[in-house]
């Protein structure tokens, strides 16, 4: 049995909260330099030469690469032979969220849903707490913005809609989005599960690295067909035409009900915010 | 910004009348800003008949909500907010003499019918430049609604905020036209 303190907790949340939102991954901006090399739009091109300034930009001088900083969703992976000590766990990632946000100068973009009142300090956090083997504690921040989020669906297909229906219903959310999620937008599907597991999927496909290989070669397949058919719709960067319009389709399945076929699509923008650590 | 038009706020009418769908415009001079909440506000406001905290008449509003200014910092990351949420509100504060909004995403036909009519455009800046555009902004200060936080209304003045023309006062849509041109099949 290791022992670790909440406090270490805290102290890390905070700090991944800070980096996630200054410092964009090396896997973005080596996919919008490829995309760079594939747009026709001349104001495309223009568009993604500014994200990528933008980038360079708010790791500079440390500030926040868009100014919705987002939900915090952290991802736990703890290890079955950790002790948590000092208080509780969930409490410890609240105040991480707190301290980052607060310190870091990022906006605080959670409020009351009826009243619209702001909490002040951007809790409370998304927290999905995995019981792993081993005695490490994997902690991944993840930002999640409205914009893009406000465009996700989970929809329970019908069996007999198939893999075809998988494509059509993707396609057709990315096409319905338009241009609000501030494409080129990366996007994360869950196929499988229950309701609920169907949008968690969706969600952790886009912890993946942009660029990397589906283990599944069936589904590494599908994500590159449904991507081709998004980029023919010719939404392009920001919505004004070109051939950008997402740089990549993630997708993670896992079984489901004989009567069901859950389906989710979880829309992120280019700034697929999310960093780790390992304790 | 190559071949942009460089415009002073608050735009004349002729100024907006001759800005078409697509055009580069670096703006310049005083914005406001405003979104969910404080349009809700404004909106209840004008219901009420009641005055509106600044002068609307020629201006601006820009729909973001920025993160806090670091020390040192004119003002925070801030890049435009989805602007669709702003389309119950807009046709009336275009209609009390509103000339320009910006933001990103289309707007709805209520919102282009009142910009014909009245005379006024869409902008759109680069969603999720906020720390670039950042930089443009010179001058920052809250002039209404201080209790919204990140939402309050706030005055900038800006040198060179660089848009694009999304809707004109002919009605036309470059998000339409540009899905248009580069669709395949």
């Amino acid at each position: 049995m290791r022992e670790i303190d909440v406090k270490l907790i805290t102290e890390k949340v905070r700090e991944l909260c800070i980096i996630a939102n200054t410092d964009l991954g090396e896997d973005v901006l080596q996919a919008i330099d490829r995309a760079m090399e594939k747009e026709e739009s001349p104001l495309g091109i223009e568009i993604l030469k500014e994200l990528k300034e933008n980038a360079q930009i708010a790791m500079e001088e440390k500030v926040a690469i868009c100014q919705d900083t987002g939900f915090a969703v952290v991802f736990i992976e703890l290890g079955q032979d950790v002790h948590l000590v000092g208080g509780s766990l969930k409490e410890a990632i609240f105040e991480g969220v707190r301290q980052g946000y607060r310190d870091g100068y990022l906006r605080k973009s959670i409020c009351h849903p009826f009243t619209r009142a702001n909490t002040g300090d951007n809790t409370p956090a998304i927290i999905h707490t995995e019981i792993v083997p081993g005695d490490q504690l994997k902690i991944t921040v993840a930002p999640k913005g409205g914009g893009s989020e406000n465009m996700s669906r989970v929809v329970m297909l019908t069996p007999s809609d198939g893999i075809d229906g998988i494509k059509r219903y993707v396609v057709e959310r990315v096409k319905e989005s338009g241009s609000n999620p501030c494409p080129p937008t990366i996007v994360g599907v869950g196929i499988g599960g229950t309701f609920e597991m169907a949008a968690i999927l969706a969600k952790k496909s886009l912890l993946r690295p942009l660029g990397s290989k589906n283990e599944d070669p069936e589904l590494d397949r599908l994500e590159f067909e449904i991507l081709e058919e998004i980029n023919r719709l010719g939404i392009g960067p920001q919505g004004l035409g070109g051939r950008t319009t997402s740089l990549a389709v993630h997708i993670l399945m896992m079984p489901c009900h004989i009567a069901s076929f859950p389906l989710a699509v979880n829309i992120q923008c280019h700034a697929q915010r999310h960093k780790e650590i390992v304790i | 910004m190559i071949g942009a038009i460089r415009l002073n706020t608050p735009l004349t009418d002729r100024e907006v009348e001759r800005l078409k769908i697509g055009d580069r415009v670096l703006l310049n001079g005083v914005l406001y800003t405003g979104r969910d909440a404080a349009h809700k506000r404004l909106f209840d406001l004008l219901k009420e008949g009641k005055e509106l905290p600044f002068d609307i008449r020629g201006q601006i509003i820009y729909y973001v909500g920025p993160t806090p200014a670091k020390p040192g910092q004119v003002f925070g990351s801030a890049g435009p907010t989805t602007s669709y949420r702003m389309d119950a509100y807009a046709p009336a504060l275009i209609e009390k003499g509103l000339k320009g909004m910006i933001g990103k995403g289309m707007r709805s036909d209520a919102v282009k019918e009142a910009m014909k009519r009245f005379g006024a455009v869409y902008f759109a800046a680069t969603g999720g430049a906020g720390a670039l555009l950042a930089k443009r902004v010179k001058r920052a200060e809250v002039v209404a609604y201080e209790d919204l936080g990140p939402e309050a209304i706030r005055r900038l003045e800006v040198e060179d905020l660089p848009v694009i023309v999304i809707n004109d006062v002919k009605g036309d849509d470059l998000y339409i036209e540009g899905e248009k041109r580069y669709r395949i099949g």
